[in-house]
């Protein structure tokens, strides 16, 4: 299939195979943090992580039209704006649902599931309702489309490399909230051991609102990056919430690292093998590897290491 | 509806539109009640048709995933029903209709299909988008011997006496873009791409079959389940490859990304090389792909919203007229538009409702008022129409560049497909 085509030619092809590769790694970090802190840490399966990112990407949206109607002067840094804005607005739905239903669901994990599943309904037909059917797209300041040309033939496009700067600060900023802070320490002591961490003093019906709100608000910024390489409607959630749970759950649950390593996992499989076999087939044979590692590691990729 | 009845004779209508503006004026002056034959002999099945009115069905989806395509249809069918009613109804009958909603579901679709025909008693149905839901409408409404018009372009392979197609089978829409390419254009390797479902593939086979039969070379042929976001590995690929075209049937959310990230990856499509040619795109998309996209991007399509002839503006302005100013006409919904007034045209026609009647008349029906400038029912129910190219500009239409010179001759079994 190579022999027509000179070295130089082959190696940028494949440098930009590789970069292909780390933009979708890229996209599954930011899918799966949120729904890592949620699921993982708390034990709550949101199905309704889906429409929490399209929450943000409409605020991306109704920003970026703002933007373009009343200052179109600062339109190129909009963008910036609308992440932040998107994080709030998410987070504060966040908060709220975990008052209005989630905190009454913690000792009954599968009701939550369809609780969130009803709730994912009713901001699908809420979305339509205010926005209509109709897909829309965000219009992207100038500075951000195009490619960053590094050779002739290497051209390494522009919001992607964004896109990878927002996943990796994301998950730095996660990391050390957890693992670094004294309220990721309270976190993680609610999670490991609810009575206790109440006896020490620990307010834990205020973390658990405040943990929920952060996962939904990552969503929420997850959605905003994702308005520069899809569209949004009404059901565009649908799309993402598959892979998501995939990641977090082939990573091992508990383990923020392991989801990282199955995101980069799952995604270099993935882009690799379309660039030799074809879509639909690579997204087939991803399915299988991970069912079959499933299989042999029932609890994920880094969760084994846990003593229980 | 009651409106006083005159007895004055009804005056011809020269502008729908103005027709359709003065409304219940023109009801109250054009129905003519000494004009309509009697309904025992235009309605010998048990049709829910009166002295004055006739019912029909509308089908489509206004909720769930299809409701951002279908609701065109809607639009387009209703303006064509009022248009008819304000010139006078169908044998001097009024045409009411009866809106379903098929939920983006399939069996839903068949589910209110039955409805219709067994408890309404439709005269025709107007309806169905997806080639699934018009698969799952197909049994109910040859059972109980309904008429169907299908309004979009589809994979072909299907006949069925029940249905009309008013949108184009594969190869109208095919043939004459690949011959376009080649001739004006001077393609000679085709990429393939495609979303994954029976159209694409069918499409793809049909253009492949073409493409080899003109010793031309096919360099690559790729699918992606619907919805894909991540097009950066075939687009890598495509530079890899270098096809002159890229023969594109990617549908719905993913057409975004992928000519985003087209762009994103520095391939400019105005700078044709490659050229960008695709089916599925029509400017109902381009509100959502965002016309900056997919500028100069060639598209395949019997009718495109800027068609410049006489009964394309009159059509236009009173769907922007009816649906609102930000509204756009993609091949669809003027295929759905063709609907009401092709099957009024085999009623008047047949001088019967009845659906046998209607299906012997139907061949041969010609509507010369269509926006898309003339159409004309085949023997196998299928229209002829001409295939346009246009390529499609920043501000979301699409400027025609090409038009074939006769009505391509609708073909939905082709020769080497099985």
């Amino acid at each position: 299939m190579f022999a027509d085509y000179s070295t130089t030619e082959l190696m940028s092809i494949f440098a930009m195979q590789g970069f292909a590769g780390l933009s979708l790694f890229s996209v599954f970090v930011l899918m799966a943090m949120g729904l890592a802190i949620i699921f993982g840490q708390m034990g709550v399966i949101n199905m309704a992580h889906g429409e929490f990112m399209i929450l943000g990407a409409y605020t991306t949206y109704l920003t970026s039209q703002f933007f373009q109607d009343f200052m179109p002067g600062l339109f190129a840094g909009s963008f910036f704006v609308a992440m932040v804005l998107a994080f709030l607005v998410s987070a504060a739905l966040g908060a709220f649902v975990e008052w209005a239903m989630v905190r009454h669901l913690y000792r009954r994990p599968l009701d939550t599931l369809l609780a969130t599943w009803g709730l994912s309904l009713i901001l699908q037909q809420a979305y339509r309702s205010i926005f209509g059917a109709r897909e829309v797209g965000v219009d992207l300041p100038q500075w951000m489309m195009g490619a960053f040309s590094v050779t002739d033939l290497v051209q390494l496009p522009i919001n992607g490399l964004f896109v990878m700067i927002i996943a990796l600060s994301i998950a730095l900023a996660v990391y050390l909230l957890m693992y670094r802070s004294g309220w990721g320490k309270k976190v993680r002591a609610v999670v490991q051991n609810r009575p206790m961490a109440e006896a020490v003093g620990i307010n834990t019906a205020g973390v658990d609102r405040a943990t929920f709100a952060l996962g939904c608000g990552i969503a929420g910024v997850a959605g905003s990056a994702f308005t520069m390489i899809g569209s949004t409607g009404p059901t565009s959630g649908q799309a993402y919430i598959v892979d998501t749970f995939l990641v977090v759950v082939f990573g091992g649950a508990q383990s923020l690292i392991g989801t990282i390593i199955s995101a980069f996992g799952i995604s270099q499989a993935q882009s690799t093998m379309e660039f030799f076999l074809s879509g639909s087939m690579a997204k087939v044979l991803t399915l299988l590897v991970v069912v079959g590692i499933l299989m042999l590691r029932p609890e994920g990729l880094m969760a084994l290491k846990v003593r229980r | 509806m009651k409106t006083p009845k005159h007895s004055l004779p009804s005056r011809p209508r020269r502008r729908l539109l103005a027709g359709l503006l003065a409304l219940p004026a023109v009801l109250a002056l054009s129905t003519p009640s000494f004009a309509a034959p009697p309904t025992s002999e235009v309605n010998t099945s048990g049709l829910a048709v009166t002295e004055d009115t006739v019912k029909v069905g509308i089908l489509h989806s206004i909720t769930g995933t299809m409701a951002i395509s279908e609701i065109g249809s809607v639009q387009a069918e209703k303006l064509a029903i009022e248009q008819i009613n304000a010139s006078g109804g169908v044998l001097g009958r009024q045409i009411e209709f009866v809106q379903e909603d098929g939920a983006s579901d399939w069996p839903t679709f068949a589910e209110k299909a039955r409805k219709l025909l067994r408890q309404d008693d439709v005269a025709a149905i107007f309806g169905c988008w997806t080639s699934a839901s018009r698969k799952a409408v197909l049994p109910v409404i040859e059972q109980f011997n309904g008429m169907l018009y299908y309004p979009t372009f589809y994979e072909g392979l299907e006949q069925s006496p029940n249905v009309i197609y008013t949108g184009q089978e594969a190869t109208q829409q095919i043939l004459a873009g690949i011959d376009w390419a080649v001739k004006e254009k001077g393609a000679k390797t085709f990429y393939l791409l495609g979303s994954d479902y029976i159209w694409p593939r069918t499409s793809n086979k049909i253009a492949r079959i073409h493409i080899e039969k003109k010793g031309l070379k096919v360099v690559g042929e790729e699918y992606y389940p619907l919805g894909h976001t991540q097009f950066n590995s075939v687009i890598n690929k495509i530079k890899l490859r270098k096809p002159d075209v890229i023969f594109a049937s990617v549908v719905g959310g993913s057409n975004v990304a992928f000519y985003k990230q087209m762009k994103a990856a520095g391939i400019d499509l105005t700078e044709e090389s490659p050229l960008l040619l695709t089916i599925s795109v029509t400017e109902d998309e381009i509100r959502g792909i965002g016309g900056e996209n997919v500028e100069g991007v060639y598209a395949s399509m019997k009718y495109f919203q800027s068609l410049d002839n006489a009964n394309n503006k009159e059509f236009v302005a009173a769907f922007k007229e009816r649906w609102g100013d930000d509204m756009v006409i993609g091949d669809v919904t003027q295929a759905a538009y063709l609907g009401p007034w092709l099957w009024k045209a085999a009623v008047e026609k047949a001088g019967s409702f009845d659906i046998d009647k209607v299906r012997e008349a139907s061949p041969g029906i010609e509507f010369k008022k269509a926006p898309e400038g003339y159409v004309r029912i085949h023997e196998n129910h299928h229209l002829w129409s001409k295939t346009r190219i246009g390529v499609a500009q920043t501000d979301g239409q699409y400027k025609v560049v090409h038009e074939t010179k006769d009505l391509m001759e609708p073909d939905p079994f082709p020769e080497g497909y099985k």
